[in-house]
């Protein structure tokens, strides 16, 4: 039988994942101002336009708002803070 | 992914979309992110390429994960309630143990290579001895923390100490005098696993006095698998970013569609005995007895010629105008085609400007890629130049596809032949959609 051996973990130390919270949501739509996001991977934003002919058809009453991120894979503050101060709900895509 | 959480953190319900092919890593990104159950619906891959009609049957179609009609799930996921698994407290901690379970040598072989630890060719176990052994190439305590890594902008950086380092440099196969220049490397925080659907790899290059002590090959076959140092180098550099960042699995933590064989090793020294001109590291601003690391960031394509031949002018328009601009090349020249640009008058700057001002596209041309649309265009439209004014010339009018300080010359080769190489690799600064990467010059002798 073979000799069992030691040997050390070649991986790095991986940060601690502080949880949070899911937004709340509200059961309706109805009038609420939807931001569809485009993520800026190519064609997103004639996915994000489609997306949008798709709740003018559906859903005429949530008023839908496409806007482009600055960097297609990174939070973007100014963006943000305009999503939180006039619109309800969001869409981004398409990518990660 | 990064903006979807930081706007569910801020109180707006979010739906990312990404294509099937992201789905492991959508769903890894969001439970390391701190939001397990953030509501991601999937189209089919690919958006790239298809109709506004195409993409609406995508809207109108089945999500090819969630098994149900797209759109159900993006108002589902705007709209229902939180559930108790919503709810539950996702904080973690991860802790990876110093040693491994004891087990045969065979079974630790298997065990590395079914946990993606290594390239997929032999390594050398990393026993206690052999990575004592290993720490006795510098004066740095075994705990001293290098720095972080992470395999893209938006994932996780982990965090990795001189012992990692040496653990993955035994496994390479690498020798104790060779750690400082894996060090320096490790500490440029430039991953040699990046997960970029691009295929990217970093190709580094060693300058001053290491070089010679430690035998690195810059003659004849200096970028084959000639010389130990080199290649083992190389792999360390390698095998230690996709270890201490958390992994370079494809589908996971890897996502490059072809791949690059600059992946496994990409670490080469400068012939500075045989240039004409200064080396690379004193452009840079260090003494020629200062030894040093600089990475490049690229590996996206490679092309090659002869030269400098009476088109010479001609081939490095071709050469230039082929590579992807958003990767501007690291020229590699041997010798012979530096001693004899030299003598035509050239300094090494005089040709760099002469190739940032000769290499130039048709607009239409320039702004038809993708990698361009995504990541380049949205600064041009925010003013930044000199993107702004390739973006408003005209689609026939001929654009710069780089300025002086995109391009870079390293010489390199045995003097066999007239022979050089533009290989993809963006060294220093912001490049539009890419990290500003202000110190990609790193002192060897700081981890002696």
């Amino acid at each position: 039988m073979a000799d069992k051996i030691t040997v050390l973990d070649p991986r790095g130390y991986p940060p601690k994942v502080v949880g949070k919270r899911l937004a709340n949501r509200q059961m309706s739509l109805d009038g609420k101002v939807l931001y569809l996001i485009d993520a800026l991977f190519d064609n997103a934003d004639v996915f994000m336009e489609q997306l949008r002919l798709w709740f003018a058809e559906n859903m005429p009453s949530v008023e839908t708002r496409i806007i482009r991120a600055k960097e297609s894979w990174k939070d973007d503050p100014e963006l943000r803070a305009r999503v939180v101060a006039d619109g309800d709900v969001a869409i981004i895509g398409v990518g990660l | 992914m990064g903006f979807a959480l930081a706007l569910e953190e801020a109180g707006i319900p979010t739906v990312p979309v990404s294509t099937l092919p992201f789905a492991r890593l959508a769903k890894a990104t969001a439970k390391s992110g701190g939001i397990p159950t953030l509501r991601n619906c999937y189209v089919p891959q690919p958006v790239v390429g298809r109709t506004a009609g195409e993409l609406r049957a995508y809207i109108e179609g089945v999500d090819p994960v969630l098994k149900q009609p797209f759109m159900q799930g993006v108002l589902d996921g705007l709209t229902k309630p939180l559930t108790e698994e919503d709810l539950k407290d996702a904080t973690y901690v991860r802790e990876t143990p110093r040693f491994l379970e004891p087990d045969t040598e065979a079974n630790l072989h298997q065990l590395f290579l079914e946990n993606h630890w290594t390239d997929q060719l032999p390594i050398f176990l990393p026993t206690e001895e052999r990575v004592e052994a290993m720490l006795k190439g510098t004066s740095h305590a075994p705990d001293k923390i290098v720095g972080s890594m992470r395999p893209t902008a938006f994932r996780e950086a982990w965090a990795f100490d001189v012992e990692k380092v040496a653990i993955n440099a035994v496994m390479a196969g690498a020798r104790p005098e060779y750690l400082p220049v894996i060090l320096a490397l490790m500490a440029s925080g430039v991953s040699a696993r990046s997960s970029s659907t691009t295929s990217w790899a970093t190709i580094s290059i060693v300058n001053g006095p290491i070089r010679n002590e430690i035998g690195m090959n810059s003659g004849i076959g200096a970028m084959g698998p000639y010389n130990h140092a080199n290649t083992t180098i190389g792999r360390a550099y390698c095998l230690a970013s996709q270890n201490v960042q958390g992994g370079s699995v494809p589908g996971d933590t890897y996502m490059g569609s072809v791949g690059s064989n600059w992946n496994y090793t990409a670490c080469f020294p400068e012939n500075e005995e045989n240039s004409p001109w200064a080396p690379f590291h004193v452009d840079q601003g260090f003494a020629p007895t200062d030894s040093t690391v600089s990475v490049f960031f690229g590996g996206w394509y490679t092309q090659s010629g002869f030269g400098p031949r009476e088109t010479w002018k001609e081939k490095f328009i071709r050469c230039l105008t082929a590579a992807d601009h958003y990767s501007p090349p690291l020229i590699v020249m041997d010798p012979i085609v530096a001693e004899a640009f030299k003598d035509m008058g050239y300094t090494k700057q005089t040709l760099i400007e002469w190739c940032a001002e000769n290499a130039k596209m048709p607009a239409r041309n320039y702004w038809d890629d993708q990698w361009v649309t995504t990541l380049v265009k949205p600064h041009a439209i925010a003013g930044m130049e000199p993107y702004a004014s390739r973006l408003k010339a005209a689609p026939d009018e001929m654009v710069n596809l780089y300025r002086p300080e995109d391009i870079n010359i390293v010489v390199m080769g045995g003097g066999t032949q007239g022979a050089f190489k533009m290989i993809s690799g963006r060294y220093k600064g912001i490049g539009p959609g890419t990290a500003d990467r202000k110190d990609p010059t790193v002192r060897v002798d700081d981890w002696r």
